[in-house]
């Protein structure tokens, strides 16, 4: 883990462009050690782009992007993007990001590794079985087991609140709290406002560009977020916590008086 | 009665020619139904079909300049398959189209070529459909030496191969070299394809990278097994197609994939199509 407030990533003014039409523009945005941050946004916004470009998979078009010497990034990709039938365990797909070795087959230490993360991850018991067996929160963990065993600074999330039911999603939000009470940074993307804005402490509205960054309360606000989704929201306040109400499904009811 | 069926088949192996046959087509299978499993893997089955027309191209071309046509063709294919790789990998245009294009125009100007200047190398139908009798010492020895590369290949970058087979980006960002890993399986494929074009040919050595994979993993769901039982079926495929070939006198490449071909049908219909169910995937390669 980096020393807390030394800068993991930093996007400077950063563009991006594909086939000349702008996906991000003006993008300034830092990562230091110890940040947990939650970005949110509509579909199209560039949040998956975001995390390609801080994960180096993308280069900008204009701007600067700086990473901390050696820093090493887990990666969870979104479940939709996994090819389902492809013929491995979860102890193979885990041991995947152990490819610097030549050996074809894991060694001992290799599987006490593979074992200790799923342990921790609570899917120990599941090693054997197959990909697909698993439920939408089973894979996710294993996703995030497979981060997890590159022993990263910086962990990068993409949609892992996404299809999976609301128990499960919360359960995932949790526990990327506890692995940032013990120290790793996380960069996450999601559609789940309410969630985030319950378990992350430092969120990114962005669309196009990050229009606003800070606590929950600061970014879970009516104007903030019609700036952002180009909707009307409302935003109410719950055991101190901002929770969004979409005015399209919960229209607001006219008021009728008693007689 | 047995005594005569058993002597039918054991006659054949009483000709060199034959014995020599059977040895390639099963190693030819053998090495097919390996490297088979990554094309299967990667959604690319088919980019066999197309490099074999590549490779035909350079066939065509090493012919009509005097060059070595295995060293010829060789170079043509991979050339092809990179090509391929890289349009593909623009994601401009698909896999699909980026294979159908290239390949496609390969082949027409080795027919091109062929028509204009004539063959000084292999017949044209054994490069087209493979031949028992046009194996020479030669292609016995290249099917060996690649076969053995490809082995090597395959065992000391498993880790690498395996993970930028099933999710290329990660990988990336998780240490593996990709494009060049890519490069190397491209290689590996184009050599295979061109070491057992001689014996299958072009138009059916598709077949037998493709089947015996298919077939492995309706068997499995683990990655190494698939790997080994895809060989294994690839290897019985060819023993058996080289045999049917001699005994019904036709072409070896046909009996082999018809072979192939059978195993599948078995196999679909006693386990349902397991593990053939589409998904998605993150990347065309």
């Amino acid at each position: 883990m980096g020393t807390v407030n030394e800068p993991l990533v930093r996007l400077d003014s950063v563009e991006l462009s594909y086939d000349g039409a702008p996906v991000l523009a003006g993008v300034d945005l830092t990562l230091r050690a110890g940040d947990f941050v939650g970005v949110v946004g509509p579909s199209g916004a560039g949040k998956t782009t975001l995390l390609r470009l801080a994960l180096g998979t993308l280069c900008p078009t204009a701007g600067r992007i700086e990473r901390a010497r050696g820093l090493r990034v887990g990666y969870v990709p979104q479940l939709e993007t996994v090819s389902w039938s492809f013929p491995v365990t979860v102890a193979e797909c885990v041991l995947m990001v152990r490819s610097d070795r030549w050996l074809p087959w894991a060694t001992r230490a290799e599987r006490r590794a593979v074992t200790e993360v799923l342990d921790r991850l609570g899917i120990a018991h599941l090693a054997d079985r197959h990909i697909r067996e698993l439920s939408g929160g089973q894979q996710q963990r294993m996703f995030l087991a497979r981060a997890l065993l590159r022993d990263p600074q910086l962990l990068l999330l993409d949609e892992p609140t996404s299809g999976v039911d609301v128990a499960t999603r919360h359960e995932m939000l949790h526990l990327l709290g506890h692995l940032h009470d013990d120290g790793m940074t996380i960069l996450l993307t999601t559609h789940d406002l309410n969630g985030v804005a319950a378990h992350v402490p430092d969120l990114v509205a962005m669309n196009g560009t990050v229009l606003r960054r800070g606590a929950p309360a600061d970014v879970m606000t009516p104007t903030v977020l019609e700036q952002t989704f180009g909707a009307p929201m409302d935003v109410l306040e719950h055991l101190g916590m901002p929770v969004v109400l979409d005015r399209k499904r919960h229209p607001r009811r006219p008021v009728v008086e008693a007689p | 009665m047995i005594e005569t069926v058993i002597e039918t088949l054991l006659e054949p192996f009483g000709y060199a020619f034959f014995v020599k046959g059977v040895v390639v087509a099963t190693l030819a299978g053998a090495l097919c139904g390996l490297v088979g499993v990554y094309v299967v893997l990667r959604g690319m089955s088919y980019i066999g079909h197309g490099l074999s027309h590549a490779i035909f191209g350079g066939f065509a071309a090493s012919s009509v300049i005097g060059l070595n046509y295995v060293l010829g063709a060789g170079i043509w294919g991979f050339a092809s398959a990179l090509a391929i790789n890289r349009v593909s990998r623009a994601h401009r245009i698909g896999a699909d189209a980026a294979i159908g294009v290239i390949t496609t125009a390969s082949f027409a100007l080795g027919v091109a070529l062929l028509t204009v200047f004539g063959n000084r190398g292999p017949s044209f139908d054994a490069a087209l459909f493979g031949s028992i009798i046009g194996i020479s010492t030669a292609d016995v020895w290249t099917l060996v030496a690649v076969s053995a590369l490809t082995v090597a290949v395959v065992l000391t970058r498993y880790r690498a191969l395996l993970f930028a087979t099933f999710d290329p980006e990660v990988a990336d960002v998780s240490g593996v070299r990709v494009a060049r890993t890519d490069a190397l399986l491209m290689l590996v494929l184009s050599l295979a394809i061109l070491a057992t074009l001689s014996i299958i040919g072009v138009t059916l050595v598709a077949a037998t990278l493709v089947i015996p994979a298919v077939v492995a993993r309706m068997l499995t769901h683990r990655f190494a097994t698939m790997l080994c039982l895809s060989s294994a079926i690839g290897a019985l495929c060819g023993l058996v197609g080289m045999n049917l070939s001699y005994h019904l006198d036709v072409p070896s490449g046909t009996t082999i994939v018809l072979t192939g071909a059978t195993v599948f049908a078995l196999v679909l219909m006693a386990t349902g199509g397991r593990g053939l169910q589409r998904a998605p995937r993150a990347a065309v390669l």
